[in-house]
């Protein structure tokens, strides 16, 4: 609704106001993603997190790169919980692994499960909040209690419950953890689109394009669903940081990722065993998952101010 | 109002039933057979086990075993665990200890999130402001159980101001460092969430009136900013609650702390279906209940809000 009201321009031959009229009639006005893009360019913020989100995307392709020492092979007990040395500059891990190599490496899998977990969670999220709010009636009721019943469950006890069943207890990976937090976490993207695609649903332009003759399913996909994207677009960026902190917690626990694959998650997890003698082995792959972290939310907090109609009159 | 609670409890009749339902399936279909982990890696005779499996209710299909859960809790019987200890005493073991911890946890996140909020949100861009700001997000990207480690090794070990686990004393001073880090990431959702509510809201006319009315700053900020301001953050800590006691699992773990989650994880390595259902059902209770009160608590915040149409 900003981008088709608030740039209203009476048509050129009826206003005798043409020549002092502010606004540039012959150039398309700017859509609300394009003016966001171009205050987006210029905040510190936005550029300092987008850079290290690109530094991480590609630590996460390329580990190769950054470190030629292999993360698991060439472990010597003899080197357990030894200092920083020359190659080695955070030296190594109870197991006499070397920390950076496995620092570099564990980037893969906390990005991959961060990424397709919000990819599902925006999948199944946004198509029942845009039928439940578009729709309204009695499937919102029932969209709305199935909801519920996935927010009240807490994360934890689900993933115990969860990964201990016959189909994943065998073959965990990367997919099972990505399973376990969509399947708790949709229920709060369907609440942000619910309430997101009811505040355009009713909006001029909608009427104005069923009345043309677009079907009512064919309105929620062109013209609703695109004007509800603001806040579902913030709500993922939060949510890839707040769900790569769920899968270092889970494989904390010992329910998350397996052992064999590499995870700032296993790692801290594998720290715990020397946190009194050499507390450095577990802050090096935290800080990793913290600099992740921050990223992400800084991102999403650049991108709601930007896309925030209030704060641009500012 | 009557009507309204009313109608708010028959909503969560369906939520009820579909949580325990599923929460009992999925623990039914976990593998291992508790019976036989009673006995260890002794053979017991044959009519042994059928006793011990009909009295659990093992031998009946699933339906059946549900059904028997809902009568049995209904009628305030939880039944036994597989060891022969009675479920409801086991509960009444944990829930106090995390509940003092989550109440603990919460009056911490609430009281220093909304008066930091406000200092913060008062003065927008400010010195405070920024400090706080950033603070905050570094603790929201850190996880709970890095800082639980962290506050653990410098708070118990290195300066010793307090016990580094809790173990069987638990009370308000043992719990006071775990509450801390169970309190904290919740603690910077607090504080953005007031401040942004009380920035937005410094400005509006009846504050400009209360002002100009001759009020006091303290009651212009207390009586009408920070009232306006706290309905979205009421929301959070009211949803939150139900997270703090079923999410204490990482917390009670680090810091040894007798409570649900301790239980919770040892009855899912058991495969108890029984103890792990009876304690989801309470979560969840608690979980709508703080909803419930969050609700109604809007009235008084905001006497605009009214629950019959």
């Amino acid at each position: 609704m900003t981008s088709n009201n608030s740039h209203f321009v009476a048509p050129i031959e009826e206003t005798p106001l043409q020549a002092t009229d502010a606004v540039k009639t012959d150039q398309a006005p700017l859509s609300l993603w394009a003016d966001a893009w171009r205050k987006l360019r210029r905040r510190p913020l936005f550029i300092i997190s987008a850079l290290l989100i690109l530094a991480l995307i590609v630590i996460a392709l390329f580990p190769g790169l950054f470190t030629s020492t292999p993360p698991n092979e060439g472990c010597e007990l003899g080197n357990s919980e030894g200092a920083p040395t020359a190659g080695h500059p955070f030296g190594f891990t109870f197991q006499g692994c070397d920390v950076y190599s496995r620092v570099i490496h564990g980037t893969q899998a906390s990005l991959s499960v961060g990424l397709l977990s919000v990819l599902c969670v925006l999948v199944i999220g946004v198509t029942i909040g845009a039928i439940a709010g578009y729709y309204g009636g009695w499937i919102d009721a029932v969209l709305a209690r199935l909801g519920d019943i996935f927010f009240a469950l807490p994360l934890v006890l689900a993933a115990l419950v969860i990964t201990q069943l016959p189909l994943f207890r065998e073959n965990k990976s990367v997919w099972t953890v990505v399973f376990v937090i969509s399947l708790l976490a949709w229920p709060q993207m369907a609440r942000i689109t619910r309430g997101a695609v009811i505040e355009v649903r009713n909006s001029d332009f909608v009427t104005a394009a069923r009345s043309l003759g677009v079907s009512k399913f064919g309105a929620l996909i062109r013209h609703v669903l695109p004007n509800a994207l603001a806040p579902i677009i913030v709500l993922a960026t939060l949510e890839l940081g707040v769900f790569i902190v769920a899968e270092a917690t889970l494989s904390f626990l010992g329910i998350g990722l397996p052992q064999s694959i590499m995870s700032w998650g296993n790692d801290i997890a594998g720290a715990q065993a020397s946190i009194r003698t050499r507390p450095e082995i577990m802050l090096y792959p935290a800080a990793a998952l913290s600099i992740t972290v921050l990223s992400f939310i800084m991102l999403g907090d650049a991108v709601r101010d930007a896309l925030d109609p209030k704060s641009r009159q500012r | 109002m009557i009507r309204f609670i009313l109608r708010r409890l028959l909503q969560v009749i369906p939520v009820f039933l579909g949580t325990t339902l599923l929460v009992y399936y999925m623990v039914f279909a976990l593998p291992g057979d508790p019976i036989a982990a009673l006995f260890g890696d002794r053979q017991p005779p044959q009519a042994v086990i059928d006793t011990l499996r009909s009295q659990y209710h093992l031998d009946q299909p699933f339906w059946v075993q549900y059904g028997l859960f809902l009568k049995n809790l209904f009628t305030f019987n939880l039944g036994n665990d597989f060891t022969g200890q009675p479920i409801a005493a086991s509960l009444a073991r944990v829930f106090p200890v995390t509940a003092m911890l989550a109440i603990e946890a919460l009056a911490i996140q609430a009281i220093f999130g909304v008066a930091f909020g406000v200092f913060a949100g008062l003065r927008r861009g400010g010195w405070f402001d920024s400090t706080v700001l950033v603070a905050s997000l570094v603790v929201i990207a850190v996880p709970t159980f890095v800082l639980g480690f962290v506050f653990q090794l410098v708070f118990g070990v290195q300066l010793g101001w307090a016990k580094p686990t809790v173990g069987a004393n638990a009370n308000w001073g043992t719990l006071l460092l775990p509450a801390i880090v169970l309190g904290l990431v919740s603690f910077a959702y607090v504080l953005r969430l007031t401040r942004a509510s009380v920035s937005e809201n410094m400005n509006a006319d009846y504050v400009r009136t209360a002002t100009a009315k001759g009020l006091s700053r303290p009651r212009v900020v207390l009586a009408h900013i920070l009232r306006n301001s706290l309905i979205p953050v009421v929301t959070y800590l009211g949803a939150n609650l139900g997270g703090l006691m079923g999410g204490a699992i990482v917390t009670e773990g680090i810091f040894n702390v007798p409570g649900v989650g301790n239980k919770l994880y040892q009855a899912v390595l058991r495969s108890e279906g029984p103890t792990i259902v009876s304690i989801v059902s309470v979560l969840v209770l608690v979980f709508v209940v703080a909803n419930l009160l969050v609700d109604l608590l809007y009235a008084w915040l905001d006497p605009r809000i009214r629950y019959d149409q």
